[in-house]
């Protein structure tokens, strides 16, 4: 084998020195399953959908750097497992509703839950109350949806360079909030053009008046599943910022 | 010929817009007769499940205590039970009222709402009790396959259905699972 190479699921895969094995995978065309991970902004290991097994301990993909001969399992019934476990708990901890939510469709946490087979919740539901912000005229937060992957967060602060969003609170108490001095979204630095305002893997954060543009039914990952799209879309992005 | 399976249905705090999805069988209805034939169901307008069925389709969540009671003949009768749609699963739409006090729910509809003439809460004898929260069916019976959905497809409840009478578990192929 040359330098640098890895395996994962027993094909070689070529990394760069620094990589992440998430952005050896992603190079390569394979699809490791996540919701916090985008390469333009810096690996936080949130969502923990990533998971993979590193010559037999687990680690999270996106923070883990490649190194040489290392053996990667990914698509594996245990680690689809742990990941549908991932999602079901996600979808129990907040308020998704899909029938009634725009993002249905284009949605990476229904993306994940459809492809790793989730039929059912498994758990009882919390139905946490959750407010909802619609005084910005372009965009909507309902944090509802929101799953604490952080994206807006981190794209904000390294893309947008605004501090517009943080996660405030510890466990069942976290929430987004918004730093302006009403705490609103109509008084902060957020416009409808930054990332932060379009990163949203879910429907928490949405653009006004471009509602069911697309019908159900017709959307991203209503015929394809995330892991074509996600190969398709990163690749050229990963290669675009990483080289 | 096999003896036929006995299907059962039932809509509890659901819209019976997954009973209208599921005629959305078409004609295959008549090769599902085949198949099975309908217990309790608003089909038949059969009453109450007999004491043995093969398979119970539950839509809706469990709002009232009548739906806690059917839901429970259901369990009793069905030897497979499945949650069919999005409320039966995880509460739905009707769900979101468990944000907001069953108090508040009842004033903003029969006492302070737009439009209420003579105000008053229903308390006649004949209506079921609200409970505090909709409930999804798995957190109050043991539900042994779950069809999502909103509605669940035709071809999805078709897929569902000949499986089961086909002695196999059921699987859907990825375009037949929504939660829309």
């Amino acid at each position: 084998m040359s330098e640098n190479t890895l395996t994962i699921d027993g094909k070689p895969v070529h990394f760069k020195d620094g990589d992440t094995i998430m952005e050896a995978a992603i190079r390569a065309g394979i699809y490791i399953p996540h919701l916090c991970h985008d390469p333009e902004l810096k690996p936080q290991g949130n969502c923990k959908m990533c998971e993979v097994k590193v010559n037999g301990r687990n680690c999270s993909a996106c923070t883990f750097p490649a190194a040489e001969g290392q053996k990667v399992l990914n698509n594996i019934k245990e680690l689809n497992e742990n990941r549908r476990i991932i999602v079901q708990m996600l979808f129990v901890e907040g308020n998704h509703l899909c029938p009634g939510c725009e993002k249905s469709g284009n949605c990476k946490l229904q993306a994940i839950a459809y492809s790793v087979g989730m039929m059912e919740y498994r758990f009882p539901l919390i139905y946490p109350k959750r407010e909802m912000d619609t005084s910005h005229p372009d965009i909507l937060l309902d944090r509802n949806r929101c799953i604490f992957c952080e994206m807006c967060v981190r794209a904000g602060r390294e893309v947008d360079g605004k501090e517009v969003f943080a996660i405030s609170g510890r466990g069942i108490g976290n929430h987004l909030i918004v730093n302006s001095p009403s705490g609103l979204l109509k008084d902060s630095l957020l416009e409808v053009t930054d990332k932060a305002a379009n990163v949203c893997p879910v429907g928490a954060i949405i653009i006004k008046r471009h509602g069911f543009e697309v019908p159900i039914g017709q959307r991203i990952y209503d015929k394809k599943q995330i892991a074509e799209v996600s190969v398709a879309t990163e690749k050229v992005l990963e290669e675009k910022v990483h080289g | 010929m096999a003896e036929k399976l006995k299907i059962a249905t039932t809509s509890l705090g659901g819209c019976f817009g997954c009973h209208m999805s599921f005629l959305d069988i078409d004609e295959r209805i008549i090769d599902l007769f085949d198949l099975v034939e309908f217990d309790r169901s608003p089909l038949t307008d059969i009453k109450h499940c007999s004491e043995y069925v093969d398979i119970g389709l539950i839509e809706g969540g469990v709002c009232n205590s009548e739906n806690v009671h059917t839901l429970r003949e259901f369990r009793k009768s069905c030897k497979v039970l499945i949650a069919v749609g999005a409320c039966a699963i995880n509460g739905g739409l009707p769900a979101l009222r468990n944000f907001i006090p069953l108090e508040e729910c009842l004033a903003e509809s029969y006492l302070t709402g737009e439009g209420i003439d003579n105000p008053q809460i229903p308390s006649d004898i004949e209506l079921p009790l609200l409970l505090d929260k909709v409930h999804p069916i798995h957190e109050l019976v043991k539900v042994d396959y779950f069809l999502p959905g909103c509605p669940p497809s035709g071809n999805a409840f078709w897929r569902f259905i000949t499986d089961l009478a086909a002695g196999k578990t059921p699987t859907l192929p990825y375009d037949l699972v929504h939660y829309d």
